[in-house]
């Protein structure tokens, strides 16, 4: 053999282009509706919120943008490690000497810039239509709009677990987290001690629990349900056990449980500190 | 300075009790406990606060100070200037050509420095994997503590630790430091003796993150995040100390590799004539000199905050935990580039050889790596995009994310025109830079999730996160580190490796590795948090399957070691100058490199990828030495 | 060198290896206070009852902890003697009798909601013999605390200007303290954390730091066994 590229058959360009760029475009058109139908739906989290439908929306935008790149890198690499090899037993030999082409590399910057600037512009819709359930800090930017009434809670971190307050209900505060069903709330995360994230997974929210500072986060609930509530922020210890189970129910159970808690925090009530959006409670450092 | 006198070795006991690691690590421990009893003899009885939290930090933190600076002294860091001081000629101990000693004590060879650093970042990455190994096994059960659920966090902060702090220089010590010069016809680094410093310090600081287990270890993970970072135990300390070290290695390495590369490049070696490898180095040379120093900065306020109770991270006090997130990571995302970056160099570096074609695309490869370098700057707010850090930029973050995949992309297609119409050769470096693709495809889909607001509600966090950034790095960096290792070694140590277990060790380490990162993408879209000790029941057969995986993994990597020691020190199998026929230069010499690399500087015609364009051309001319340097 | 050499050599590094490994795993496996405490059961009308004296002290001393100025639970064994151990090993659906001996001052709740009593039998405590619904969250010395269970008490704390206080642990009753008696029940089997919500970490920020963060003095499990 010798270092010639004509002698070869895989050395002369056989329309390998072409090819590849025909299996490309016949993979995507197949796989990708194939990715939105049917894999879209399971992806994370569910529907137990409209933040949270939002993000299976979003998240399947995603995968159905990006099977198309998975299909090229997949044909391209598949096709070339199959193609472009040396004969079997044939000596050293040296492919042709291909520097650059100015085709391919406008057509895939453009292709590139595209995809890229249709992913971050359908996420920042999809973020600015109802704050996507993330925590946006004490004066939030995306905020849902044409909701006549929110529901405020806030959910307090400290180490380690989350107690809430209702400032509806004469600030309110309880072990557990319930919330009435097809109700807007605003989330209002704070933290005690350390950074914790409150993380109702189950509806779309992530807020990181601050202190000194008041985290807002929306949420419209859907139907009841009962959801995990995990601390997504390494905050010490007991990191890993800072769960704890809360429900979304129908607005008169709601209405019962408030009462009922009411009635067992009667004792404790007049020792609460007047609801606030940040707390800086004593004892910061303990004497010896 | 003659050319003799390093030739003249004195006799072994007199190397003994030389500079040498002996004397260091035995200074080192003699200014550990200067440093304690000093501390102690200041500040024991007048602070209160250290007696009611029954230590004092103080000394634990002025005694590292001491322990690294007695280890220093005790290497002959203090020799030169000390010499010169006193206006005495400098001791040429640093200069000595032969001999294992060498590597066991301060030598400005950056080949003996490379060598160095190739063993040194390979124990603590071996260290680092061990911690996965403890963190896997805690998994296996949901709701059964094989470890005390604070050493637990110990052991995933030490993990993450490790693996971030010492695989940042992985490739830029070991074969930056070996390669480029030769790379660019130069007989030496820049700053020799810096060189040498950076990876002294380097070791010190993977010791002293160690021994946080003495200390009752650190809660925070690699992280560090404030004010927990305050709150913790003593362990603390040696998480701060190991890093802000780290970080000052770091700096000196960058800066010493750019004034290399810019200033020392032989004659004929243009910018566009240079080797890829370089430039990738330069790149990541770059984010090193310039993002290292803010980590030392942070963690210098971490450290006062602890020790003399300043408050900077302390919201009630007037500081804020924000300011430590947004100062971490203004360090933490160039540092993923620093750690990525390294990668692309060498995949876009080895794909021509193997390709047997010139690398294509050569200036679009170059914008490429500077593009990433330059764009890492702008990204770092996605990592706190759910923290409620006001004024909401989370738009720009979102889209400057996501133009990252821009310039990656060029590293992508010019590494993949490369392959393209090809005679392609499946060594196992090969294998290694094709695994690369792959990997590396998966970590940077799976980044669109997290570079995305919406989404990145869900996956922040979780062990998606997690197993983005193993894709990444340990599919991006680790699997680039063995092609560097399959690849140069030969020319390093003068001893060709099997390709038949280099295949065997790829393949196991290819499909283990994917076995185990792949589920736990699945893992956190179905809601773990990371670092947690425990989960939920019915993600328990996810999680197994990946800690058994992970043992897989764990044991492909040990069999690499085993073969990699026995190919070396009992099987010795000559490589000859170039046996994988490349055209770069540093494979026009013999190997083992020589000691002064070439005996006459070399003059470059073009760069090193003509393949298919004729015969190679040698740019080492033959002939005496034109002097010492 | 020699291939005997060598081999010596390799075969050395490999022991060397494995002991600081095998070091080094041992060292992070035991913790001083993890060990479980398996409480004596009895059986009141076929029904197990189990009856837990614990001590909460300011300073645990020398003799029971490497930090002697360490604030800490103990545990009353059935010889009488205090152990620091944290980890409580508790029948399945029993009834727990807790009395809680505490010699430690106040230092006051972060979060005040939790100085109610809430998930024990009446969701009231006894203070030395008297019954109480709500502490003064200031009053606050420590807390028992069992989030899956959703019970928390609220521990009150010895007055400063109280006589006779104990230095360090174990702290005869000799010594001013206050008594707090509850009773709570144990569900399924499982592990369930317990913790101190009280800030009485001395030195550390929110007092949250050391002993309110390692398993053996502020914190620990209770292991139910059907």
């Amino acid at each position: 053999m010798t270092t010639a590229p004509t002698t070869a058959g895989s050395g002369r360009n056989v329309g390998h282009g072409r090819r590849v760029i025909v299996a490309w475009i016949v993979s995507s058109i197949v796989a990708t509706p194939l990715v939105a139908i049917f894999l879209g739906p399971i992806l994370p989290p569910g529907n137990g919120s409209e933040q949270a439908h939002g993000q299976v929306i979003d998240n399947t935008v995603m995968t159905a943008t990006i099977t198309p790149v998975l299909c090229l890198l997949v044909v391209f690499f598949v096709y070339a490690l199959t193609q472009f090899r040396p004969a079997p037993g044939a000596a050293l030999e040296d492919g042709p000497p291909l520097r650059h082409h100015n085709g391919v590399q406008v057509s895939w910057m453009v292709l590139t810039t595209l995809t890229v600037l249709f992913l971050a512009g359908f996420g920042t819709y999809e973020l600015l239509e109802n704050g996507a359930g993330g925590g946006q800090g004490p004066s939030p930017v995306a905020v849902p709009t044409g909701v006549s009434h929110m529901m405020q809670v806030q959910a307090i971190g400290q180490q380690w677990n989350w107690t809430y307050r209702y400032p509806a209900y004469g600030g309110l505060e309880t072990q557990q987290l319930f919330l009435p069903e097809h109700t807007y709330v605003e989330l209002h995360v704070t933290s005690l001690d350390v950074i914790h994230s409150f993380w109702a997974y189950a509806l779309g929210v992530k807020a990181d629990a601050n202190p000194g500072e008041d985290n807002i986060a929306y949420v419209l609930t859907r139907g009841p349900m009962s959801f995990e509530i995990r601390c997504a922020e390494l905050c010490g210890l007991w990191h890993g056990y800072m769960y704890q189970t809360a429900h979304i129910v129908p607005q008169s159970q709601f209405t019962a449980w408030i009462k009922q808690q009411q009635s067992i925090d009667g004792s404790i009530a007049k020792y609460l500190p007047k609801y606030a959006r940040i707390y800086y409670p004593d004892p910061q450092r303990r004497a010896g | 300075m003659s050319a003799i006198a390093v030739d003249v070795r004195p006799p072994v006991w007199r190397r003994l009790v030389g500079f040498n690691l002996l004397t260091a690590v035995i200074l080192g421990i003699g200014g550990w406990y200067a440093g304690w009893f000093g501390a102690h003899a200041i500040a024991g009885s007048s602070l209160d606060y250290f007696g009611a939290i029954d230590f004092n930090e103080l000394s634990l933190v002025l005694g590292y100070f001491g322990g690294v600076v007695g280890f220093l002294i005790g290497l002959g860091f203090a020799n030169y200037p000390l010499a010169r001081l006193r206006g005495y000629p400098a001791s040429l101990r640093e200069k000595e050509t032969q001999g294992a000693g060498r590597y066991f004590s301060l030598c400005t060879d950056h080949k003996v420095v490379g060598i160095q650093y190739l063993w040194g970042i390979g124990l603590f990455f071996f260290i680092g994997g061990l911690n996965a190994m403890l963190i896997r096994t805690e998994l296996l059960r949901p709701d059964h503590q094989v470890f005390p659920a604070g050493t637990y966090l110990t052991i995933v902060g030490v993990h993450g630790s490790m693996m971030m702090g010492m695989m940042s220089s992985g490739i830029l010590g070991p074969f930056a430091n070996y390669l480029v010069p030769i790379m660019i016809g130069a007989r030496r680094m820049a700053f020799p003796r810096i060189e040498a410093l950076t990876f002294w310090i380097l070791m010190a600081a993977g010791a002293i993150l160690q021994t946080t287990v003495f200390w009752g270890g650190f809660p925070t993970g690699w992280t560090g995040y404030e004010p927990l970072n305050i709150e913790a135990y003593q362990g603390m300390d040696c998480y701060i100390i190991f890093f802000a070290l780290v970080g000052i290695s770091m700096t000196l390495l960058g800066i010493n590799m750019i004034a290399t590369i810019v200033t020392m490049r032989a004659p004929g070696l243009t910018w566009t004539r240079l080797p890829i490898f370089v430039w990738g180095m330069l790149s990541t040379a770059l984010l090193m000199a310039l993002a290292a120093p803010v980590l030392v900065c942070t963690l210098s306020m971490a450290l006062f905050d602890r020790v003399v109770q300043t408050n900077f991270y302390v919201a009630a006090q007037g500081g804020s935990s924000y300011l430590y997130e947004n100062l971490f990571w203004i360090f933490g995302h160039p540092e993923v580039y620093i750690l990525a970056l390294p990668g692309f160099a060498i995949v876009l570096e080895l794909l021509p050889v193997f390709a047997r074609k010139p690398l294509w695309g050569y200036r679009l490869a170059v914008a490429g790596l500077l593009g990433v370098s330059l764009l890492s700057w702008f990204v770092w707010q996605h990592h706190i995009f759910v923290s409620g850090i006001n004024g909401d930029l989370r738009p720009f973050y979102m889209l400057s994310t996501e133009l990252i995949s821009i310039p990656t992309g060029f590293t992508f297609l010019c590494g993949m025109m490369t392959l393209w119409r090809g005679k392609i050769r499946f060594t196992t470096p090969m294998l290694f830079c094709l695994a690369w693709f792959f990997n590396f495809l998966l970590g940077g889909l799976s980044g669109v999730f997290l570079s995305d607001v919406p989404s990145d509600v869900t996956t922040h966090g979780s062990f998606f996160s997690m197993a983005h950034f193993h894709y990444t790095i340990m599919g991006g960096l680790v699997f680039t580190f063995f092609a560097a290792i399959y690849y140069w070694v030969p020319k390093m140590t003068g001893v060709q490796l099997s390709e038949r277990l280099g295949k065997i060790h790829f393949w196991w380490m290819f499909l283990a590795f994917n076995s185990t990162f792949a589920p736990l993408f699945a893992i956190g879209f179905l809601g773990q948090p990371r670092r947690v000790v425990t989960y939920a029941k019915s993600l328990q057969f996810l999680n197994d399957w990946v800690s058994i995986s992970a043992f897989v993994l764990g044991l492909s990597l040990l069999f690499f070691l085993a073969t990699f020691v026995y190919q070396l020190a009992f099987v010795k199998k000559p490589a000859g100058a170039n046996p994988w026929a490349s055209r770069s230069i540093e494979f026009q010499l013999p190997s083992p490199v020589p000691v002064h690399n070439f005996d006459r500087i070399p003059v470059f015609s073009g760069d090193p990828y003509g393949y298919g364009e004729g015969p190679a051309p040698s740019w080492v001319p033959a002939g005496a030495p034109a002097g010492r340097d | 060198m020699r291939t005997g050499a060598k081999l010596l050599l390799t075969g050395l590094g490999v022991v060397v290896a494995g002991v600081l490994i095998g070091f080094y795993v041992s060292k992070l496996t035991t913790l001083q206070g993890s060990a479980a405490y398996a409480a004596p059961i009895r059986q009141v009308a076929g029904k197990p009852v189990v009856h837990l004296k614990i001590e909460t002290v300011a300073a645990v001393g020398p003799k029971l902890a490497p930090n002697p100025d360490f604030v800490s639970y103990l545990i009353q064994n059935s010889q009488g003697t205090w152990l620091r151990r944290t980890v409580w090993q508790l029948p399945a659906n029993a009834t727990v009798h807790v009395t809680i001996y505490n010699f430690d001052g106040a230092s006051g709740l972060r979060n005040a909601y939790l100085a109610r009593p809430e998930g024990i039998d009446g969701n009231h405590i006894t203070i030395d013999g008297k019954p109480a619904s709500v502490i003064n969250p200031d009053d606050a010395s420590h807390t028992f605390a069992i989030p899956a269970y959703h019970l928390i008490v609220a521990v009150p704390g010895v007055g400063d200007n109280a006589k006779n206080q104990c230095g360090y642990a174990p702290c005869p009753l000799s010594n001013a303290h206050r008594t707090i008696q509850f009773t709570f029940h144990t569900g399924a089997p499982g592990h369930y954390r317990w913790q101190c919500f009280v800030p009485c970490a001395a030195g550390w920020i929110d007092g949250f730091g050391g002993p309110m963060q390692t398993i053996g003095y502020m914190d620990g499990f209770i292991n139910v066994k059907a």
